[in-house]
C-alpha cells in the first residue's frame, strides 16, 4: 500500500503507460505542458468557488484522519466498496456453502435440514465414475463428460482456428481491417442470438437442409441426432468465441519484435521453420493464456447450448451448468442444496484452472 | 382503472410485484389464448362495483408461472391472487377464501375439482377457482385421412389401429409425421393409464415403474424409433423442457396429434380453411380403457395478500354463473363450473369446427379413469411429469434402455419423495 501512495504522490502524469512505452508518454506528456498552463487562469476562479465546499467534506476527513492515522484512513475510502462486495459477492458464496450442507425443497435457508455432506456424497455416489449408468446421479455425471468432452473438443478446436486466424490477419492481407472486424463481431452478439440464428439454420426445416435439398444431397435432421447436436454445439461455440481469442493472439504475434524475423529472413530460414522456431515460442506465453481463459470459459458453458438443443438430445448436450440450473430452478422438487454442492464442485475445479492461469501469468511476466 | 402489463421474466425475478397500495390487487395472469385480456376487462366491471379497488393484472410467460411465482412465494414477495396450474404442489399458500363465500354455492358449483387446490392435507378449505378445465385428447388432420382414402378407426379404437391408420396415411399423403405426443408427463399419463398404469393408487401410492407403465413406455419408445410418433418432440428437447408438436399440426405435417382442449383456440385461429381437422378424443389401451388426463388451471388468491377480503370478492365475482359462462364463452375453454356446464356454453366466434371440437372433449370427460383425477390433484405430480419426460426421452435416444429407464423413474420417484419430505 505504501508504494502506491509513493507512486501517487511523485507521479503526476498517468503512471501505466510509462511501463510499457516509455518514450512516447514522456514526450506526450512535454507536449501537453503548454495548454494546461493557460487554462490554469480559469481554474483558479473555479477553485475559489468549489473550495468552501469541498471544506465541508474535508473537515470531518481530517478529524478521522487523526483519529485513525493515514493507513487506516484508506479503510474509510474503501468501505462503500468493500460493504457493497461484501453483499454481493462474498455472503452469496457463504450461502452457497451453507446451501449446500441442507436438504429438502424449502427456500427459506431456516425451513432446510442440514445434511451434513450428504449432497456431494450422493452426487459422488458411484460404482464406476467413467459410466454413468451406475452412479445414483447419473444425470450429473452425464453432464460432468459431457463437459469434458465438450471443453476439450471446444478449447482444442477454438485455439487451433485462432491461431491460424491470428496469422493470417497479422500478414500483409487486402482489407486487413475489415477482416480482423469481421471475425470479432460474434463476440458482441449475445449468446442466444446466436444460438437461436444456428437452430434456425439447422432445424429440420432450416437454411442448411433447404440448400441440402436444393443440392439433391438430402437433408438430415441435425439437432435430433445425439452425435451431430453436440458436434454442432461445439461449432457454435467456436464460432461464438474464436473472434475474442484471435485477438488475443493477434496483440501477441505484433508484439514479437520484426529484427528476430529479419535475422531469419537473411539466414534464408523457411517460413514453416520461422513459424515453428520463432512464432509459437515467443507466442508461447500469451497460448497459455488464451488456453486457460478457453477452458475456464469452457467448463462455463450454459446459455448457448441451452437455448440451442435446450440440452437434448436426451442428455446429449446438457453440460454441467446446465444441470445445476435444472436441479435447482427448473425441475420439481427444486433441489437448491444438490444444486449448490454441484455449483461448489465446478468452482473447485474453475479456481484449480484460474490458479494455473495466475502462475501462468507470473511465471510469463518474470520470465 | 385496470391496466395490462407485460411483465419481463427478469422483472418478476427481482420481485418487481410492487408492495400493494391502498386497494390494489395484483393478478398473475398467463394466457393459453386470450384469458387475460377478458379477465382484464369482466375485472373492471368489478371495479366499477367496488370504488377503490384496482386489479392490476400482470400478464407473465407460461414459464414464469410455473418457475418464478413458487419462489416468490416462498420468499413471501407473490402477488395477491395469480393463475397456476400446479394446483396440489402450491396449495400450502393458498387463501381459504371459505369465510369470505357462500360455501353452499361454491361446493354445488365446482364439486370436485376443489380438491385439487387441497394438496395432501385434504380438510374442506375453498382454495380456488377452476377457470378452465382441460382434458387431453387427440387431434385428427381429416383432410389427409380422406385424400389416402383410409378409414378412421371408430370411437373405441386403439392406440395401436390408431398407430397404424395414422402410418398409412402419412406414408399415402407423403406426410413427414404420423402422430406425436406433447413432450411433458402430463399427456403421457393418459393413454400410460390406458394402457394399465395405477400411477396413483387410491390410497396415494404414487408409482411410475409398474407394469402398464412400462408397458406404454416400450410402446412409445419403439413409435419413436419406427417412425410412428414425431421423433423431434421428444427427443429434441433436453431435461423437463415442455414442447408441443402444434406447429406441425397446423402446418398439415401431422395426421394425429395427442395434446388437449386448450389448443383448440389456436388451432381454430391458425389451421383456417387450410384443412378439416377433428378431435376424437382419447383411444384406448388394449384393456378396454380409454382415459386422457384431467387438468387446467384455476384462480387461486394467497394468504400473504394483505386484503384476503377482496380478493376473495373478485375471485368470487369471477365464479358467479354469468360471469363464468361469459369469460368461457370468450375464451372458447370447457367449464368446470358445474352450472355452466350444465347450462351449455354457447362458445363466441367459434367456427363450427372449434364448437364440435369443444363439445368432443366434453363428451369425453366421462372416460376419464378416477386415477387421472387423483393424478391431476397430486401434490407431486410436477415432479412425476418431469421424471417422465427425461427418462422417457433418454430410452427414445437411447442413453438407456427401456427397462432402465423404467428404474430411473422408480428412484428418481423415491428420491423426489424424499426430498419433498
Amino acid at each position: 500500500m505504501a508504494g502506491t501512495r509513493g507512486q501517487g504522490a511523485d507521479a503526476p502524469a498517468p503512471s501505466p503507460t510509462r511501463d510499457t512505452a516509455p518514450g512516447t508518454a514522456i514526450a506526450e506528456t512535454a507536449g501537453a505542458t503548454d495548454p494546461r498552463a493557460l487554462r490554469g487562469a480559469g481554474d483558479g476562479i473555479a477553485l475559489r468557488v468549489i473550495a468552501p465546499v469541498m471544506r465541508i467534506i474535508e473537515i470531518p476527513m481530517l478529524g478521522l484522519q487523526r483519529v485513525l492515522g493515514i493507513n487506516r484512513l484508506a479503510w474509510v475510502f474503501l468501505l462503500p466498496n468493500l460493504l457493497l462486495f461484501g453483499l454481493f459477492a462474498f455472503l452469496p458464496v457463504i450461502l452457497n456453502v451453507v446451501y449446500a450442507t441442507t436438504g429438502g425443497d424449502n427456500v427459506m435457508l431456516a425451513d432446510r435440514p442440514g445434511i451434513g455432506a450428504g449432497n456431494f456424497t450422493r452426487l459422488l455416489d458411484c460404482a464406476n465414475h467413467l459410466d454413468p449408468n451406475t452412479c445414483r446421479e447419473d444425470k450429473f455425471w452425464r453432464a460432468v463428460w459431457n463437459t469434458v468432452w465438450f471443453v476439450t473438443l471446444q478449447v482444442g478446436v477454438m485455439v487451433g482456428f485462432s491461431l491460424l486466424t491470428a496469422i493470417v490477419l497479422n500478414g500483409k492481407i487486402r482489407a486487413r481491417g475489415f477482416f480482423r472486424s469481421v471475425f470479432f463481431f460474434p463476440v458482441l452478439l449475445s449468446p442466444v442470438v446466436v444460438a437461436l440464428i444456428w437452430k434456425w439454420m439447422l432445424q429440420r426445416n432450416g437454411v442448411l437442409n433447404a440448400f441440402l435439398d436444393w443440392a439433391g444431397i438430402g437433408g438430415y435432421n441435425w439437432l435430433v441426432d445425439a452425435q451431430w447436436a453436440f458436434a454442432w454445439s461445439v461449432f457454435l461455440s467456436v464460432w461464438a468465441h474464436m473472434g475474442f481469442y484471435t485477438l488475443i493472439l493477434l496483440a501477441g504475434l505484433q508484439a514479437i519484435p520484426r529484427d528476430v524475423y529479419e535475422a531469419a529472413t537473411m539466414d534464408r530460414a523457411s517460413p514453416w521453420r520461422v513459424f515453428r522456431r520463432i512464432t509459437l515460442p515467443l507466442l508461447a506465453p500469451t497460448m497459455l493464456v488464451v488456453l486457460v481463459l478457453a477452458l475456464i470459459k469452457g467448463v462455463q458453458t450454459f446459455d448457448e447450448v441451452y437455448a440451442f438443443t435446450g440440452g437434448g438430445p436426451g442428455t446429449a448436450t446438457t453440460f454441467i451448468i446446465q444441470y445445476i440450473y435444472e436441479e435447482g430452478f427448473a425441475g420439481s422438487p427444486r433441489l437448491f442444496g444438490l444444486a449448490a454442492a454441484a455449483s461448489l464442485l465446478v468452482a473447485a475445479v474453475l479456481v484449480v484452472l484460474t490458479l494455473v492461469q495466475l502462475w501462468v501469468n507470473r511465471k510469463s511476466v518474470d520470465g | 382503472m385496470t391496466h395490462l402489463k407485460l411483465l419481463g421474466t427478469t422483472a418478476l425475478a427481482l420481485g418487481l410485484a410492487a408492495p400493494a397500495m391502498a386497494q390494489e390487487i395484483r393478478f398473475m395472469c398467463y394466457s393459453d389464448g386470450n384469458e387475460c385480456e377478458v379477465y382484464d376487462d369482466v375485472l373492471t366491471r368489478f371495479e366499477a362495483e367496488n370504488d377503490g379497488v384496482d386489479v392490476i393484472v400482470d400478464v407473465v410467460p407460461y414459464q414464469a408461472i410455473l418457475e418464478n411465482l413458487p419462489i416468490q412465494l416462498a420468499a413471501g414477495s407473490g402477488p395477491d391472487m395469480a393463475k397456476v396450474t400446479d394446483l396440489g404442489g402450491l396449495s400450502q399458500y393458498y387463501l381459504d377464501l371459505a369465510p369470505y363465500v357462500d360455501r353452499g354455492y361454491w361446493e354445488s358449483s365446482f364439486g370436485d375439482t376443489l380438491s385439487w387446490y387441497r394438496g395432501a392435507d385434504g380438510g374442506d378449505a375453498i382454495n380456488g377457482m377452476h377457470s378452465q378445465l382441460t382434458i387431453t385428447g387427440a387431434f385428427v388432420n381429416a383432410t389427409l385421412f380422406e385424400q389416402a382414402g383410409v378409414e378412421m378407426p371408430a370411437d373405441d379404437a386403439t392406440w395401436e389401429e390408431w398407430a397404424e391408420a395414422a402410418s398409412a396415411v402419412a406414408e399415402a399423403t407423403d406426410t413427414p409425421f404420423p402422430m406425436a405426443l406433447d413432450r411433458t408427463g402430463h399427456r403421457f399419463a393418459g393413454p400410460a393409464i390406458s394402457y394399465g398404469a395405477s400411477i396413483l393408487s387410491e390410497d396415494g401410492t404414487p408409482s411410475l415403474s409398474d407394469e402398464g407403465f412400462a408397458a406404454f413406455t416400450a410402446q412409445f419408445v419403439e413409435w419413436n424409433n419406427d417412425g410412428t410418433m414425431a421423433r423431434d418432440v421428444w427427443a429434441g428437447q433436453g431435461g423437463a423442457t415442455y414442447q408441443d408438436a402444434a406447429q406441425e399440426f397446423i402446418n398439415g405435417e401431422l395426421v394425429f396429434y395427442y395434446s388437449g382442449s386448450w389448443q383448440v383456440g389456436r388451432m381454430d385461429e391458425q389451421v383456417g380453411d387450410f384443412f378439416d381437422w377433428q378431435v376424437v378424443g382419447s383411444p384406448c389401451g388394449p384393456a378396454g380403457v380409454c382415459s386422457g388426463m384431467p387438468g387446467g388451471a384455476g384462480i387461486v388468491g394467497f394468504e400473504q395478500t394483505e386484503h384476503p377480503e377482496i380478493v376473495a370478492a373478485v375471485i368470487d365475482f369471477l365464479a358467479q354463473e354469468d360471469i363464468y359462462a361469459e369469460v368461457t364463452a370468450r375464451t372458447r375453454n370447457l367449464p368446470a363450473h358445474l352450472g355452466v356446464a350444465a347450462a351449455g356454453v354457447e362458445f363466441e366466434d367459434a367456427s363450427p369446427a372449434a364448437a364440435a371440437a369443444l363439445s368432443a372433449f366434453a363428451s369425453d370427460l366421462p372416460d376419464v379413469a378416477p386415477a387421472a383425477f387423483r393424478y391431476q390433484g397430486y401434490v407431486n405430480n410436477r415432479a412425476m411429469f418431469g421424471i417422465t419426460a427425461e427418462r422417457v426421452s433418454q430410452a427414445i435416444v437411447g442413453e438407456l434402455s427401456v427397462d432402465e429407464a423404467v428404474e430411473r423413474m422408480a428412484s428418481d420417484l423415491e428420491a423426489a419423495l424424499a426430498d419433498a419430505q
